[in-house]
């Protein structure tokens, strides 16, 4: 019943149950799986998760190790104290630019306004006027070359605290660059994806002047479709734009009123966005946590739609690939399961993973060596691995002919500008293998290689580490609200520009730095970059993680706390 | 040199006391007003301490000596 009149437009899986379906069926096949191993013998404390699947789990043809290691107590306190201590002078200046001691540098309403309902009161303006702005030197730093494995920053220096910036007119040149979503280095301005792509610019300009279904479905576009559907193993795709549009657009176009959107907790707000949009119901499952997914499902199909209990009429599970802000791969086979039990359908965005993961970089699919057409719509975006801009859907032919049809994007939205095209054909191409180099292969082991290596030591040395240990988004914890801006500025001074990430966009005391390994890197590049990690990280006092590692002792100064635990 | 290298360690401390309570991101003047405030206090907590605490530990003691003192006496007493 919950596919009735979604047949029309996912030609469904008419699901011949196999055996190993009628083995799932069995009650709580999928519940009894012991993935969330506790390893109580080796790690006694602190409490982390560690998700191992390697209790002779059918579905994993490979170890899948993902950490997540805990606040250490001490660390969440004093990190409540500096917000304390931070909050308790933002209104201290506050209230002095209320009373006009002070210049006050942002927007107020004006004095016609002063009777209505406050527009600034809240938090979050709160929150921008009195910390993001003390450390705002970190974000919006602007970049005069290529981002690729180096680049050049423009030096901006600020009389007044961060409310104004001036640049000096210096460049600093050559910054090892471990911010850029980067990861097979084809954000180079030199080389065959760049000459290809200043070719095409020759014959066909650099703008398109018009939306897909007008004048702007050019024949690159359509190249590019079939390059798509064949490097991903679906039957058709379609290209957009925007990345964030592929998402916050289509999304509408295939749910509405009656259906159920099941979506991670940490997912990206392009995702949240279009499940807005669209008017479902939307339910979240704790993040990665197959447990959790499962109970929802099971309650929906039960319970059905609200008030009347009639069934939905489509269940739609939304899942990343590579969680950006926690460096965590999805569960694929697990979800996979349980969508083909529950006749759900699974919306797979690869943003991150495209390119990155897997032995021939089709992505997550690939990676687990799951069969592409399991997944109903396989989304991404060639921002991250192609050095382009804009993202896809792939799926089944009936849906991305539905798509060309009603898609917001596809109707209202500028299609993709010729030369991004070209030069996501041309770098598609160099990874599928197609030009007859081995460029691409090569890139892919490169990025490998590198993700592990730099995991390793940043490991060894004794940071807290987030996510699986083949992701190659590296998430290191900083935790105290000044350590984000000294991260940032200490790095930078070692000739290193990294992206430090705090409130909005994580909860509130797991603010992080995040790295982003790419092919590019070298050795030597990385090793000096580590070098630099480490000198910032005694400098700091960053490196919390109480794991069993050779040569700690008394590196910390929270090694006093593991005495007090036994 | 020993001069020298105290007076990094010190500069060191500064700096990590400047980072966990959060003062580093501050303007000077409102780090000199935390730093005033934060001085002032513990500087009246030792005081207080030092004034105070001597004289209530003895009288503490004293009490709960005199209960221990009191039982044998009123034992021996009742006996009598």
């Amino acid at each position: 019943m919950t596919q009735n009149s979604a047949s029309k437009l996912l030609n469904g899986d008419t699901v011949h149950r196999t055996k190993q379906d009628k083995k799932a069926s069995g009650n709580g096949f999928v519940k009894t799986h012991c993935v969330f191993q506790q390893q109580q013998k080796r790690y006694r404390r602190p409490a982390e998760k560690n998700h191992h699947a390697s209790c002779a789990s059918p579905l994993y043809n490979k170890p899948f190790a993902e950490s997540f290691e805990e606040t250490p107590l001490l660390v969440a306190v004093l990190t409540y104290v500096g917000y304390g201590i931070l909050t308790i002078f933002g209104y201290l200046r506050d209230f002095l630019r209320d009373w006009k001691f002070e210049k006050c540098h942002l927007a107020r309403e004006r004095e016609q306004q002063k009777d209505f309902v406050p527009l600034y009161q809240d938090f979050e303006n709160f929150y921008t006027r009195n910390l993001y702005m003390r450390i705002r030197d970190n974000w919006n730093r602007p970049i005069c070359s290529v981002p690729g494995a180096k680049m050049d920053l423009v030096e901006q220096v600020t009389p007044d605290y961060n409310w104004t910036f001036e640049h000096t007119g210096k460049v600093l040149k050559d910054v090892i660059n471990m911010g850029s979503y980067n990861y097979l280095g084809f954000a180079e301005n030199s080389g065959t994806c760049a000459d290809a792509a200043s070719e095409c610019t020759v014959k066909y300009g650099a703008g398109v002047s018009s939306t897909r279904q007008e004048m702007g479905n050019l024949d690159k576009h359509e190249e590019l479709e079939k390059l798509v559907a064949r490097f991903l193993g679906v039957e058709s795709s379609m290209v957009f734009g925007m990345g964030f549009a592929t998402n916050s657009m289509n999304i509408p176009a295939l749910t509405g009123k009656g259906c159920l959107v099941l979506s991670d907790e940490l997912n990206h707000t392009s995702l949240v966005l279009g499940a807005r949009l669209s008017g479902s119901t939307i339910r979240v499952f704790k993040h990665n946590n197959m447990q959790s997914l499962e109970k929802l499902l099971r309650d929906a199909i039960v319970h059905g739609q609200p008030r009347t209990h009639r069934p939905w009429k489509k269940i739609l599970i939304l899942v990343e690939g590579i969680y950006s802000m926690e460096g965590s791969i999805v569960r694929l086979p697990e979800v996979i399961a349980l969508k083909k039990k529950y006749k759900a359908y699974l919306y797979l965005d690869e943003a991150h993973s495209i390119g990155a993961l897997g032995p021939r970089g089709r992505g997550v699919v690939d990676y687990f060596g799951l069969d592409p057409s399991d997944v109903d719509i396989m989304m991404g975006t060639f921002t991250k691995s192609f050095g382009a801009a804009g993202g896809y859907i792939g799926g089944k032919k009936e849906l991305i002919d539905y798509l060309r049809l009603h898609s917001h994007s596809a109707v209202y939205a500028t299609s993709m500008s010729p030369p991004v095209t070209q030069q996501i054909i041309t770098s598609m191409k160099c990874i599928m293998g197609e030009d007859s180099a081995t460029l691409g292969q090569e890139r892919l082991c490169q990025l490998s290689e590198n993700t592990t290596y730099f995991r390793r030591r940043l490991h060894e040395m004794g940071f807290i580490i987030y996510g699986n240990n083949d992701s190659p988004v590296v998430p290191l914890m900083l935790y105290m609200p000044a350590k984000i801006g000294a991260f940032g500025r200490e790095m930078l001074k070692r000739n290193i520009g990294t992206v430090v990430v705090g409130f909005p966009a994580t909860p509130i005391i797991e603010s992080r730095a995040r790295f982003c390994v790419s092919a590019a890197h070298t050795r030597e590049m990385l090793d000096t970059a580590l070098n630099a990690i480490s000198e910032v990280g005694d400098l700091l006092q960053l490196k919390y993680s109480r794991k069993n590692r050779p040569g700690s002792e008394g590196s910390d100064c929270f090694s006093y706390l593991e005495s007090h635990q036994d | 040199m020993e001069m020298k290298k105290m007076r990094e360690n010190l500069g060191w401390l500064y700096y990590q006391y400047l980072l966990i309570t959060g003062i580093y991101v501050l303007e000077p003047w409102e780090q000199s007003v935390f730093n005033t405030v934060l001085f002032t206090t513990v500087a009246m907590v030792i005081y207080t301490s030092y004034v105070f605490v001597p004289v209530h530990v003895r009288l503490a003691l004293e009490f709960f000596s005199e209960l221990v003192r009191e039982q044998p006496e009123s034992t021996v007493a009742l006996m009598n």
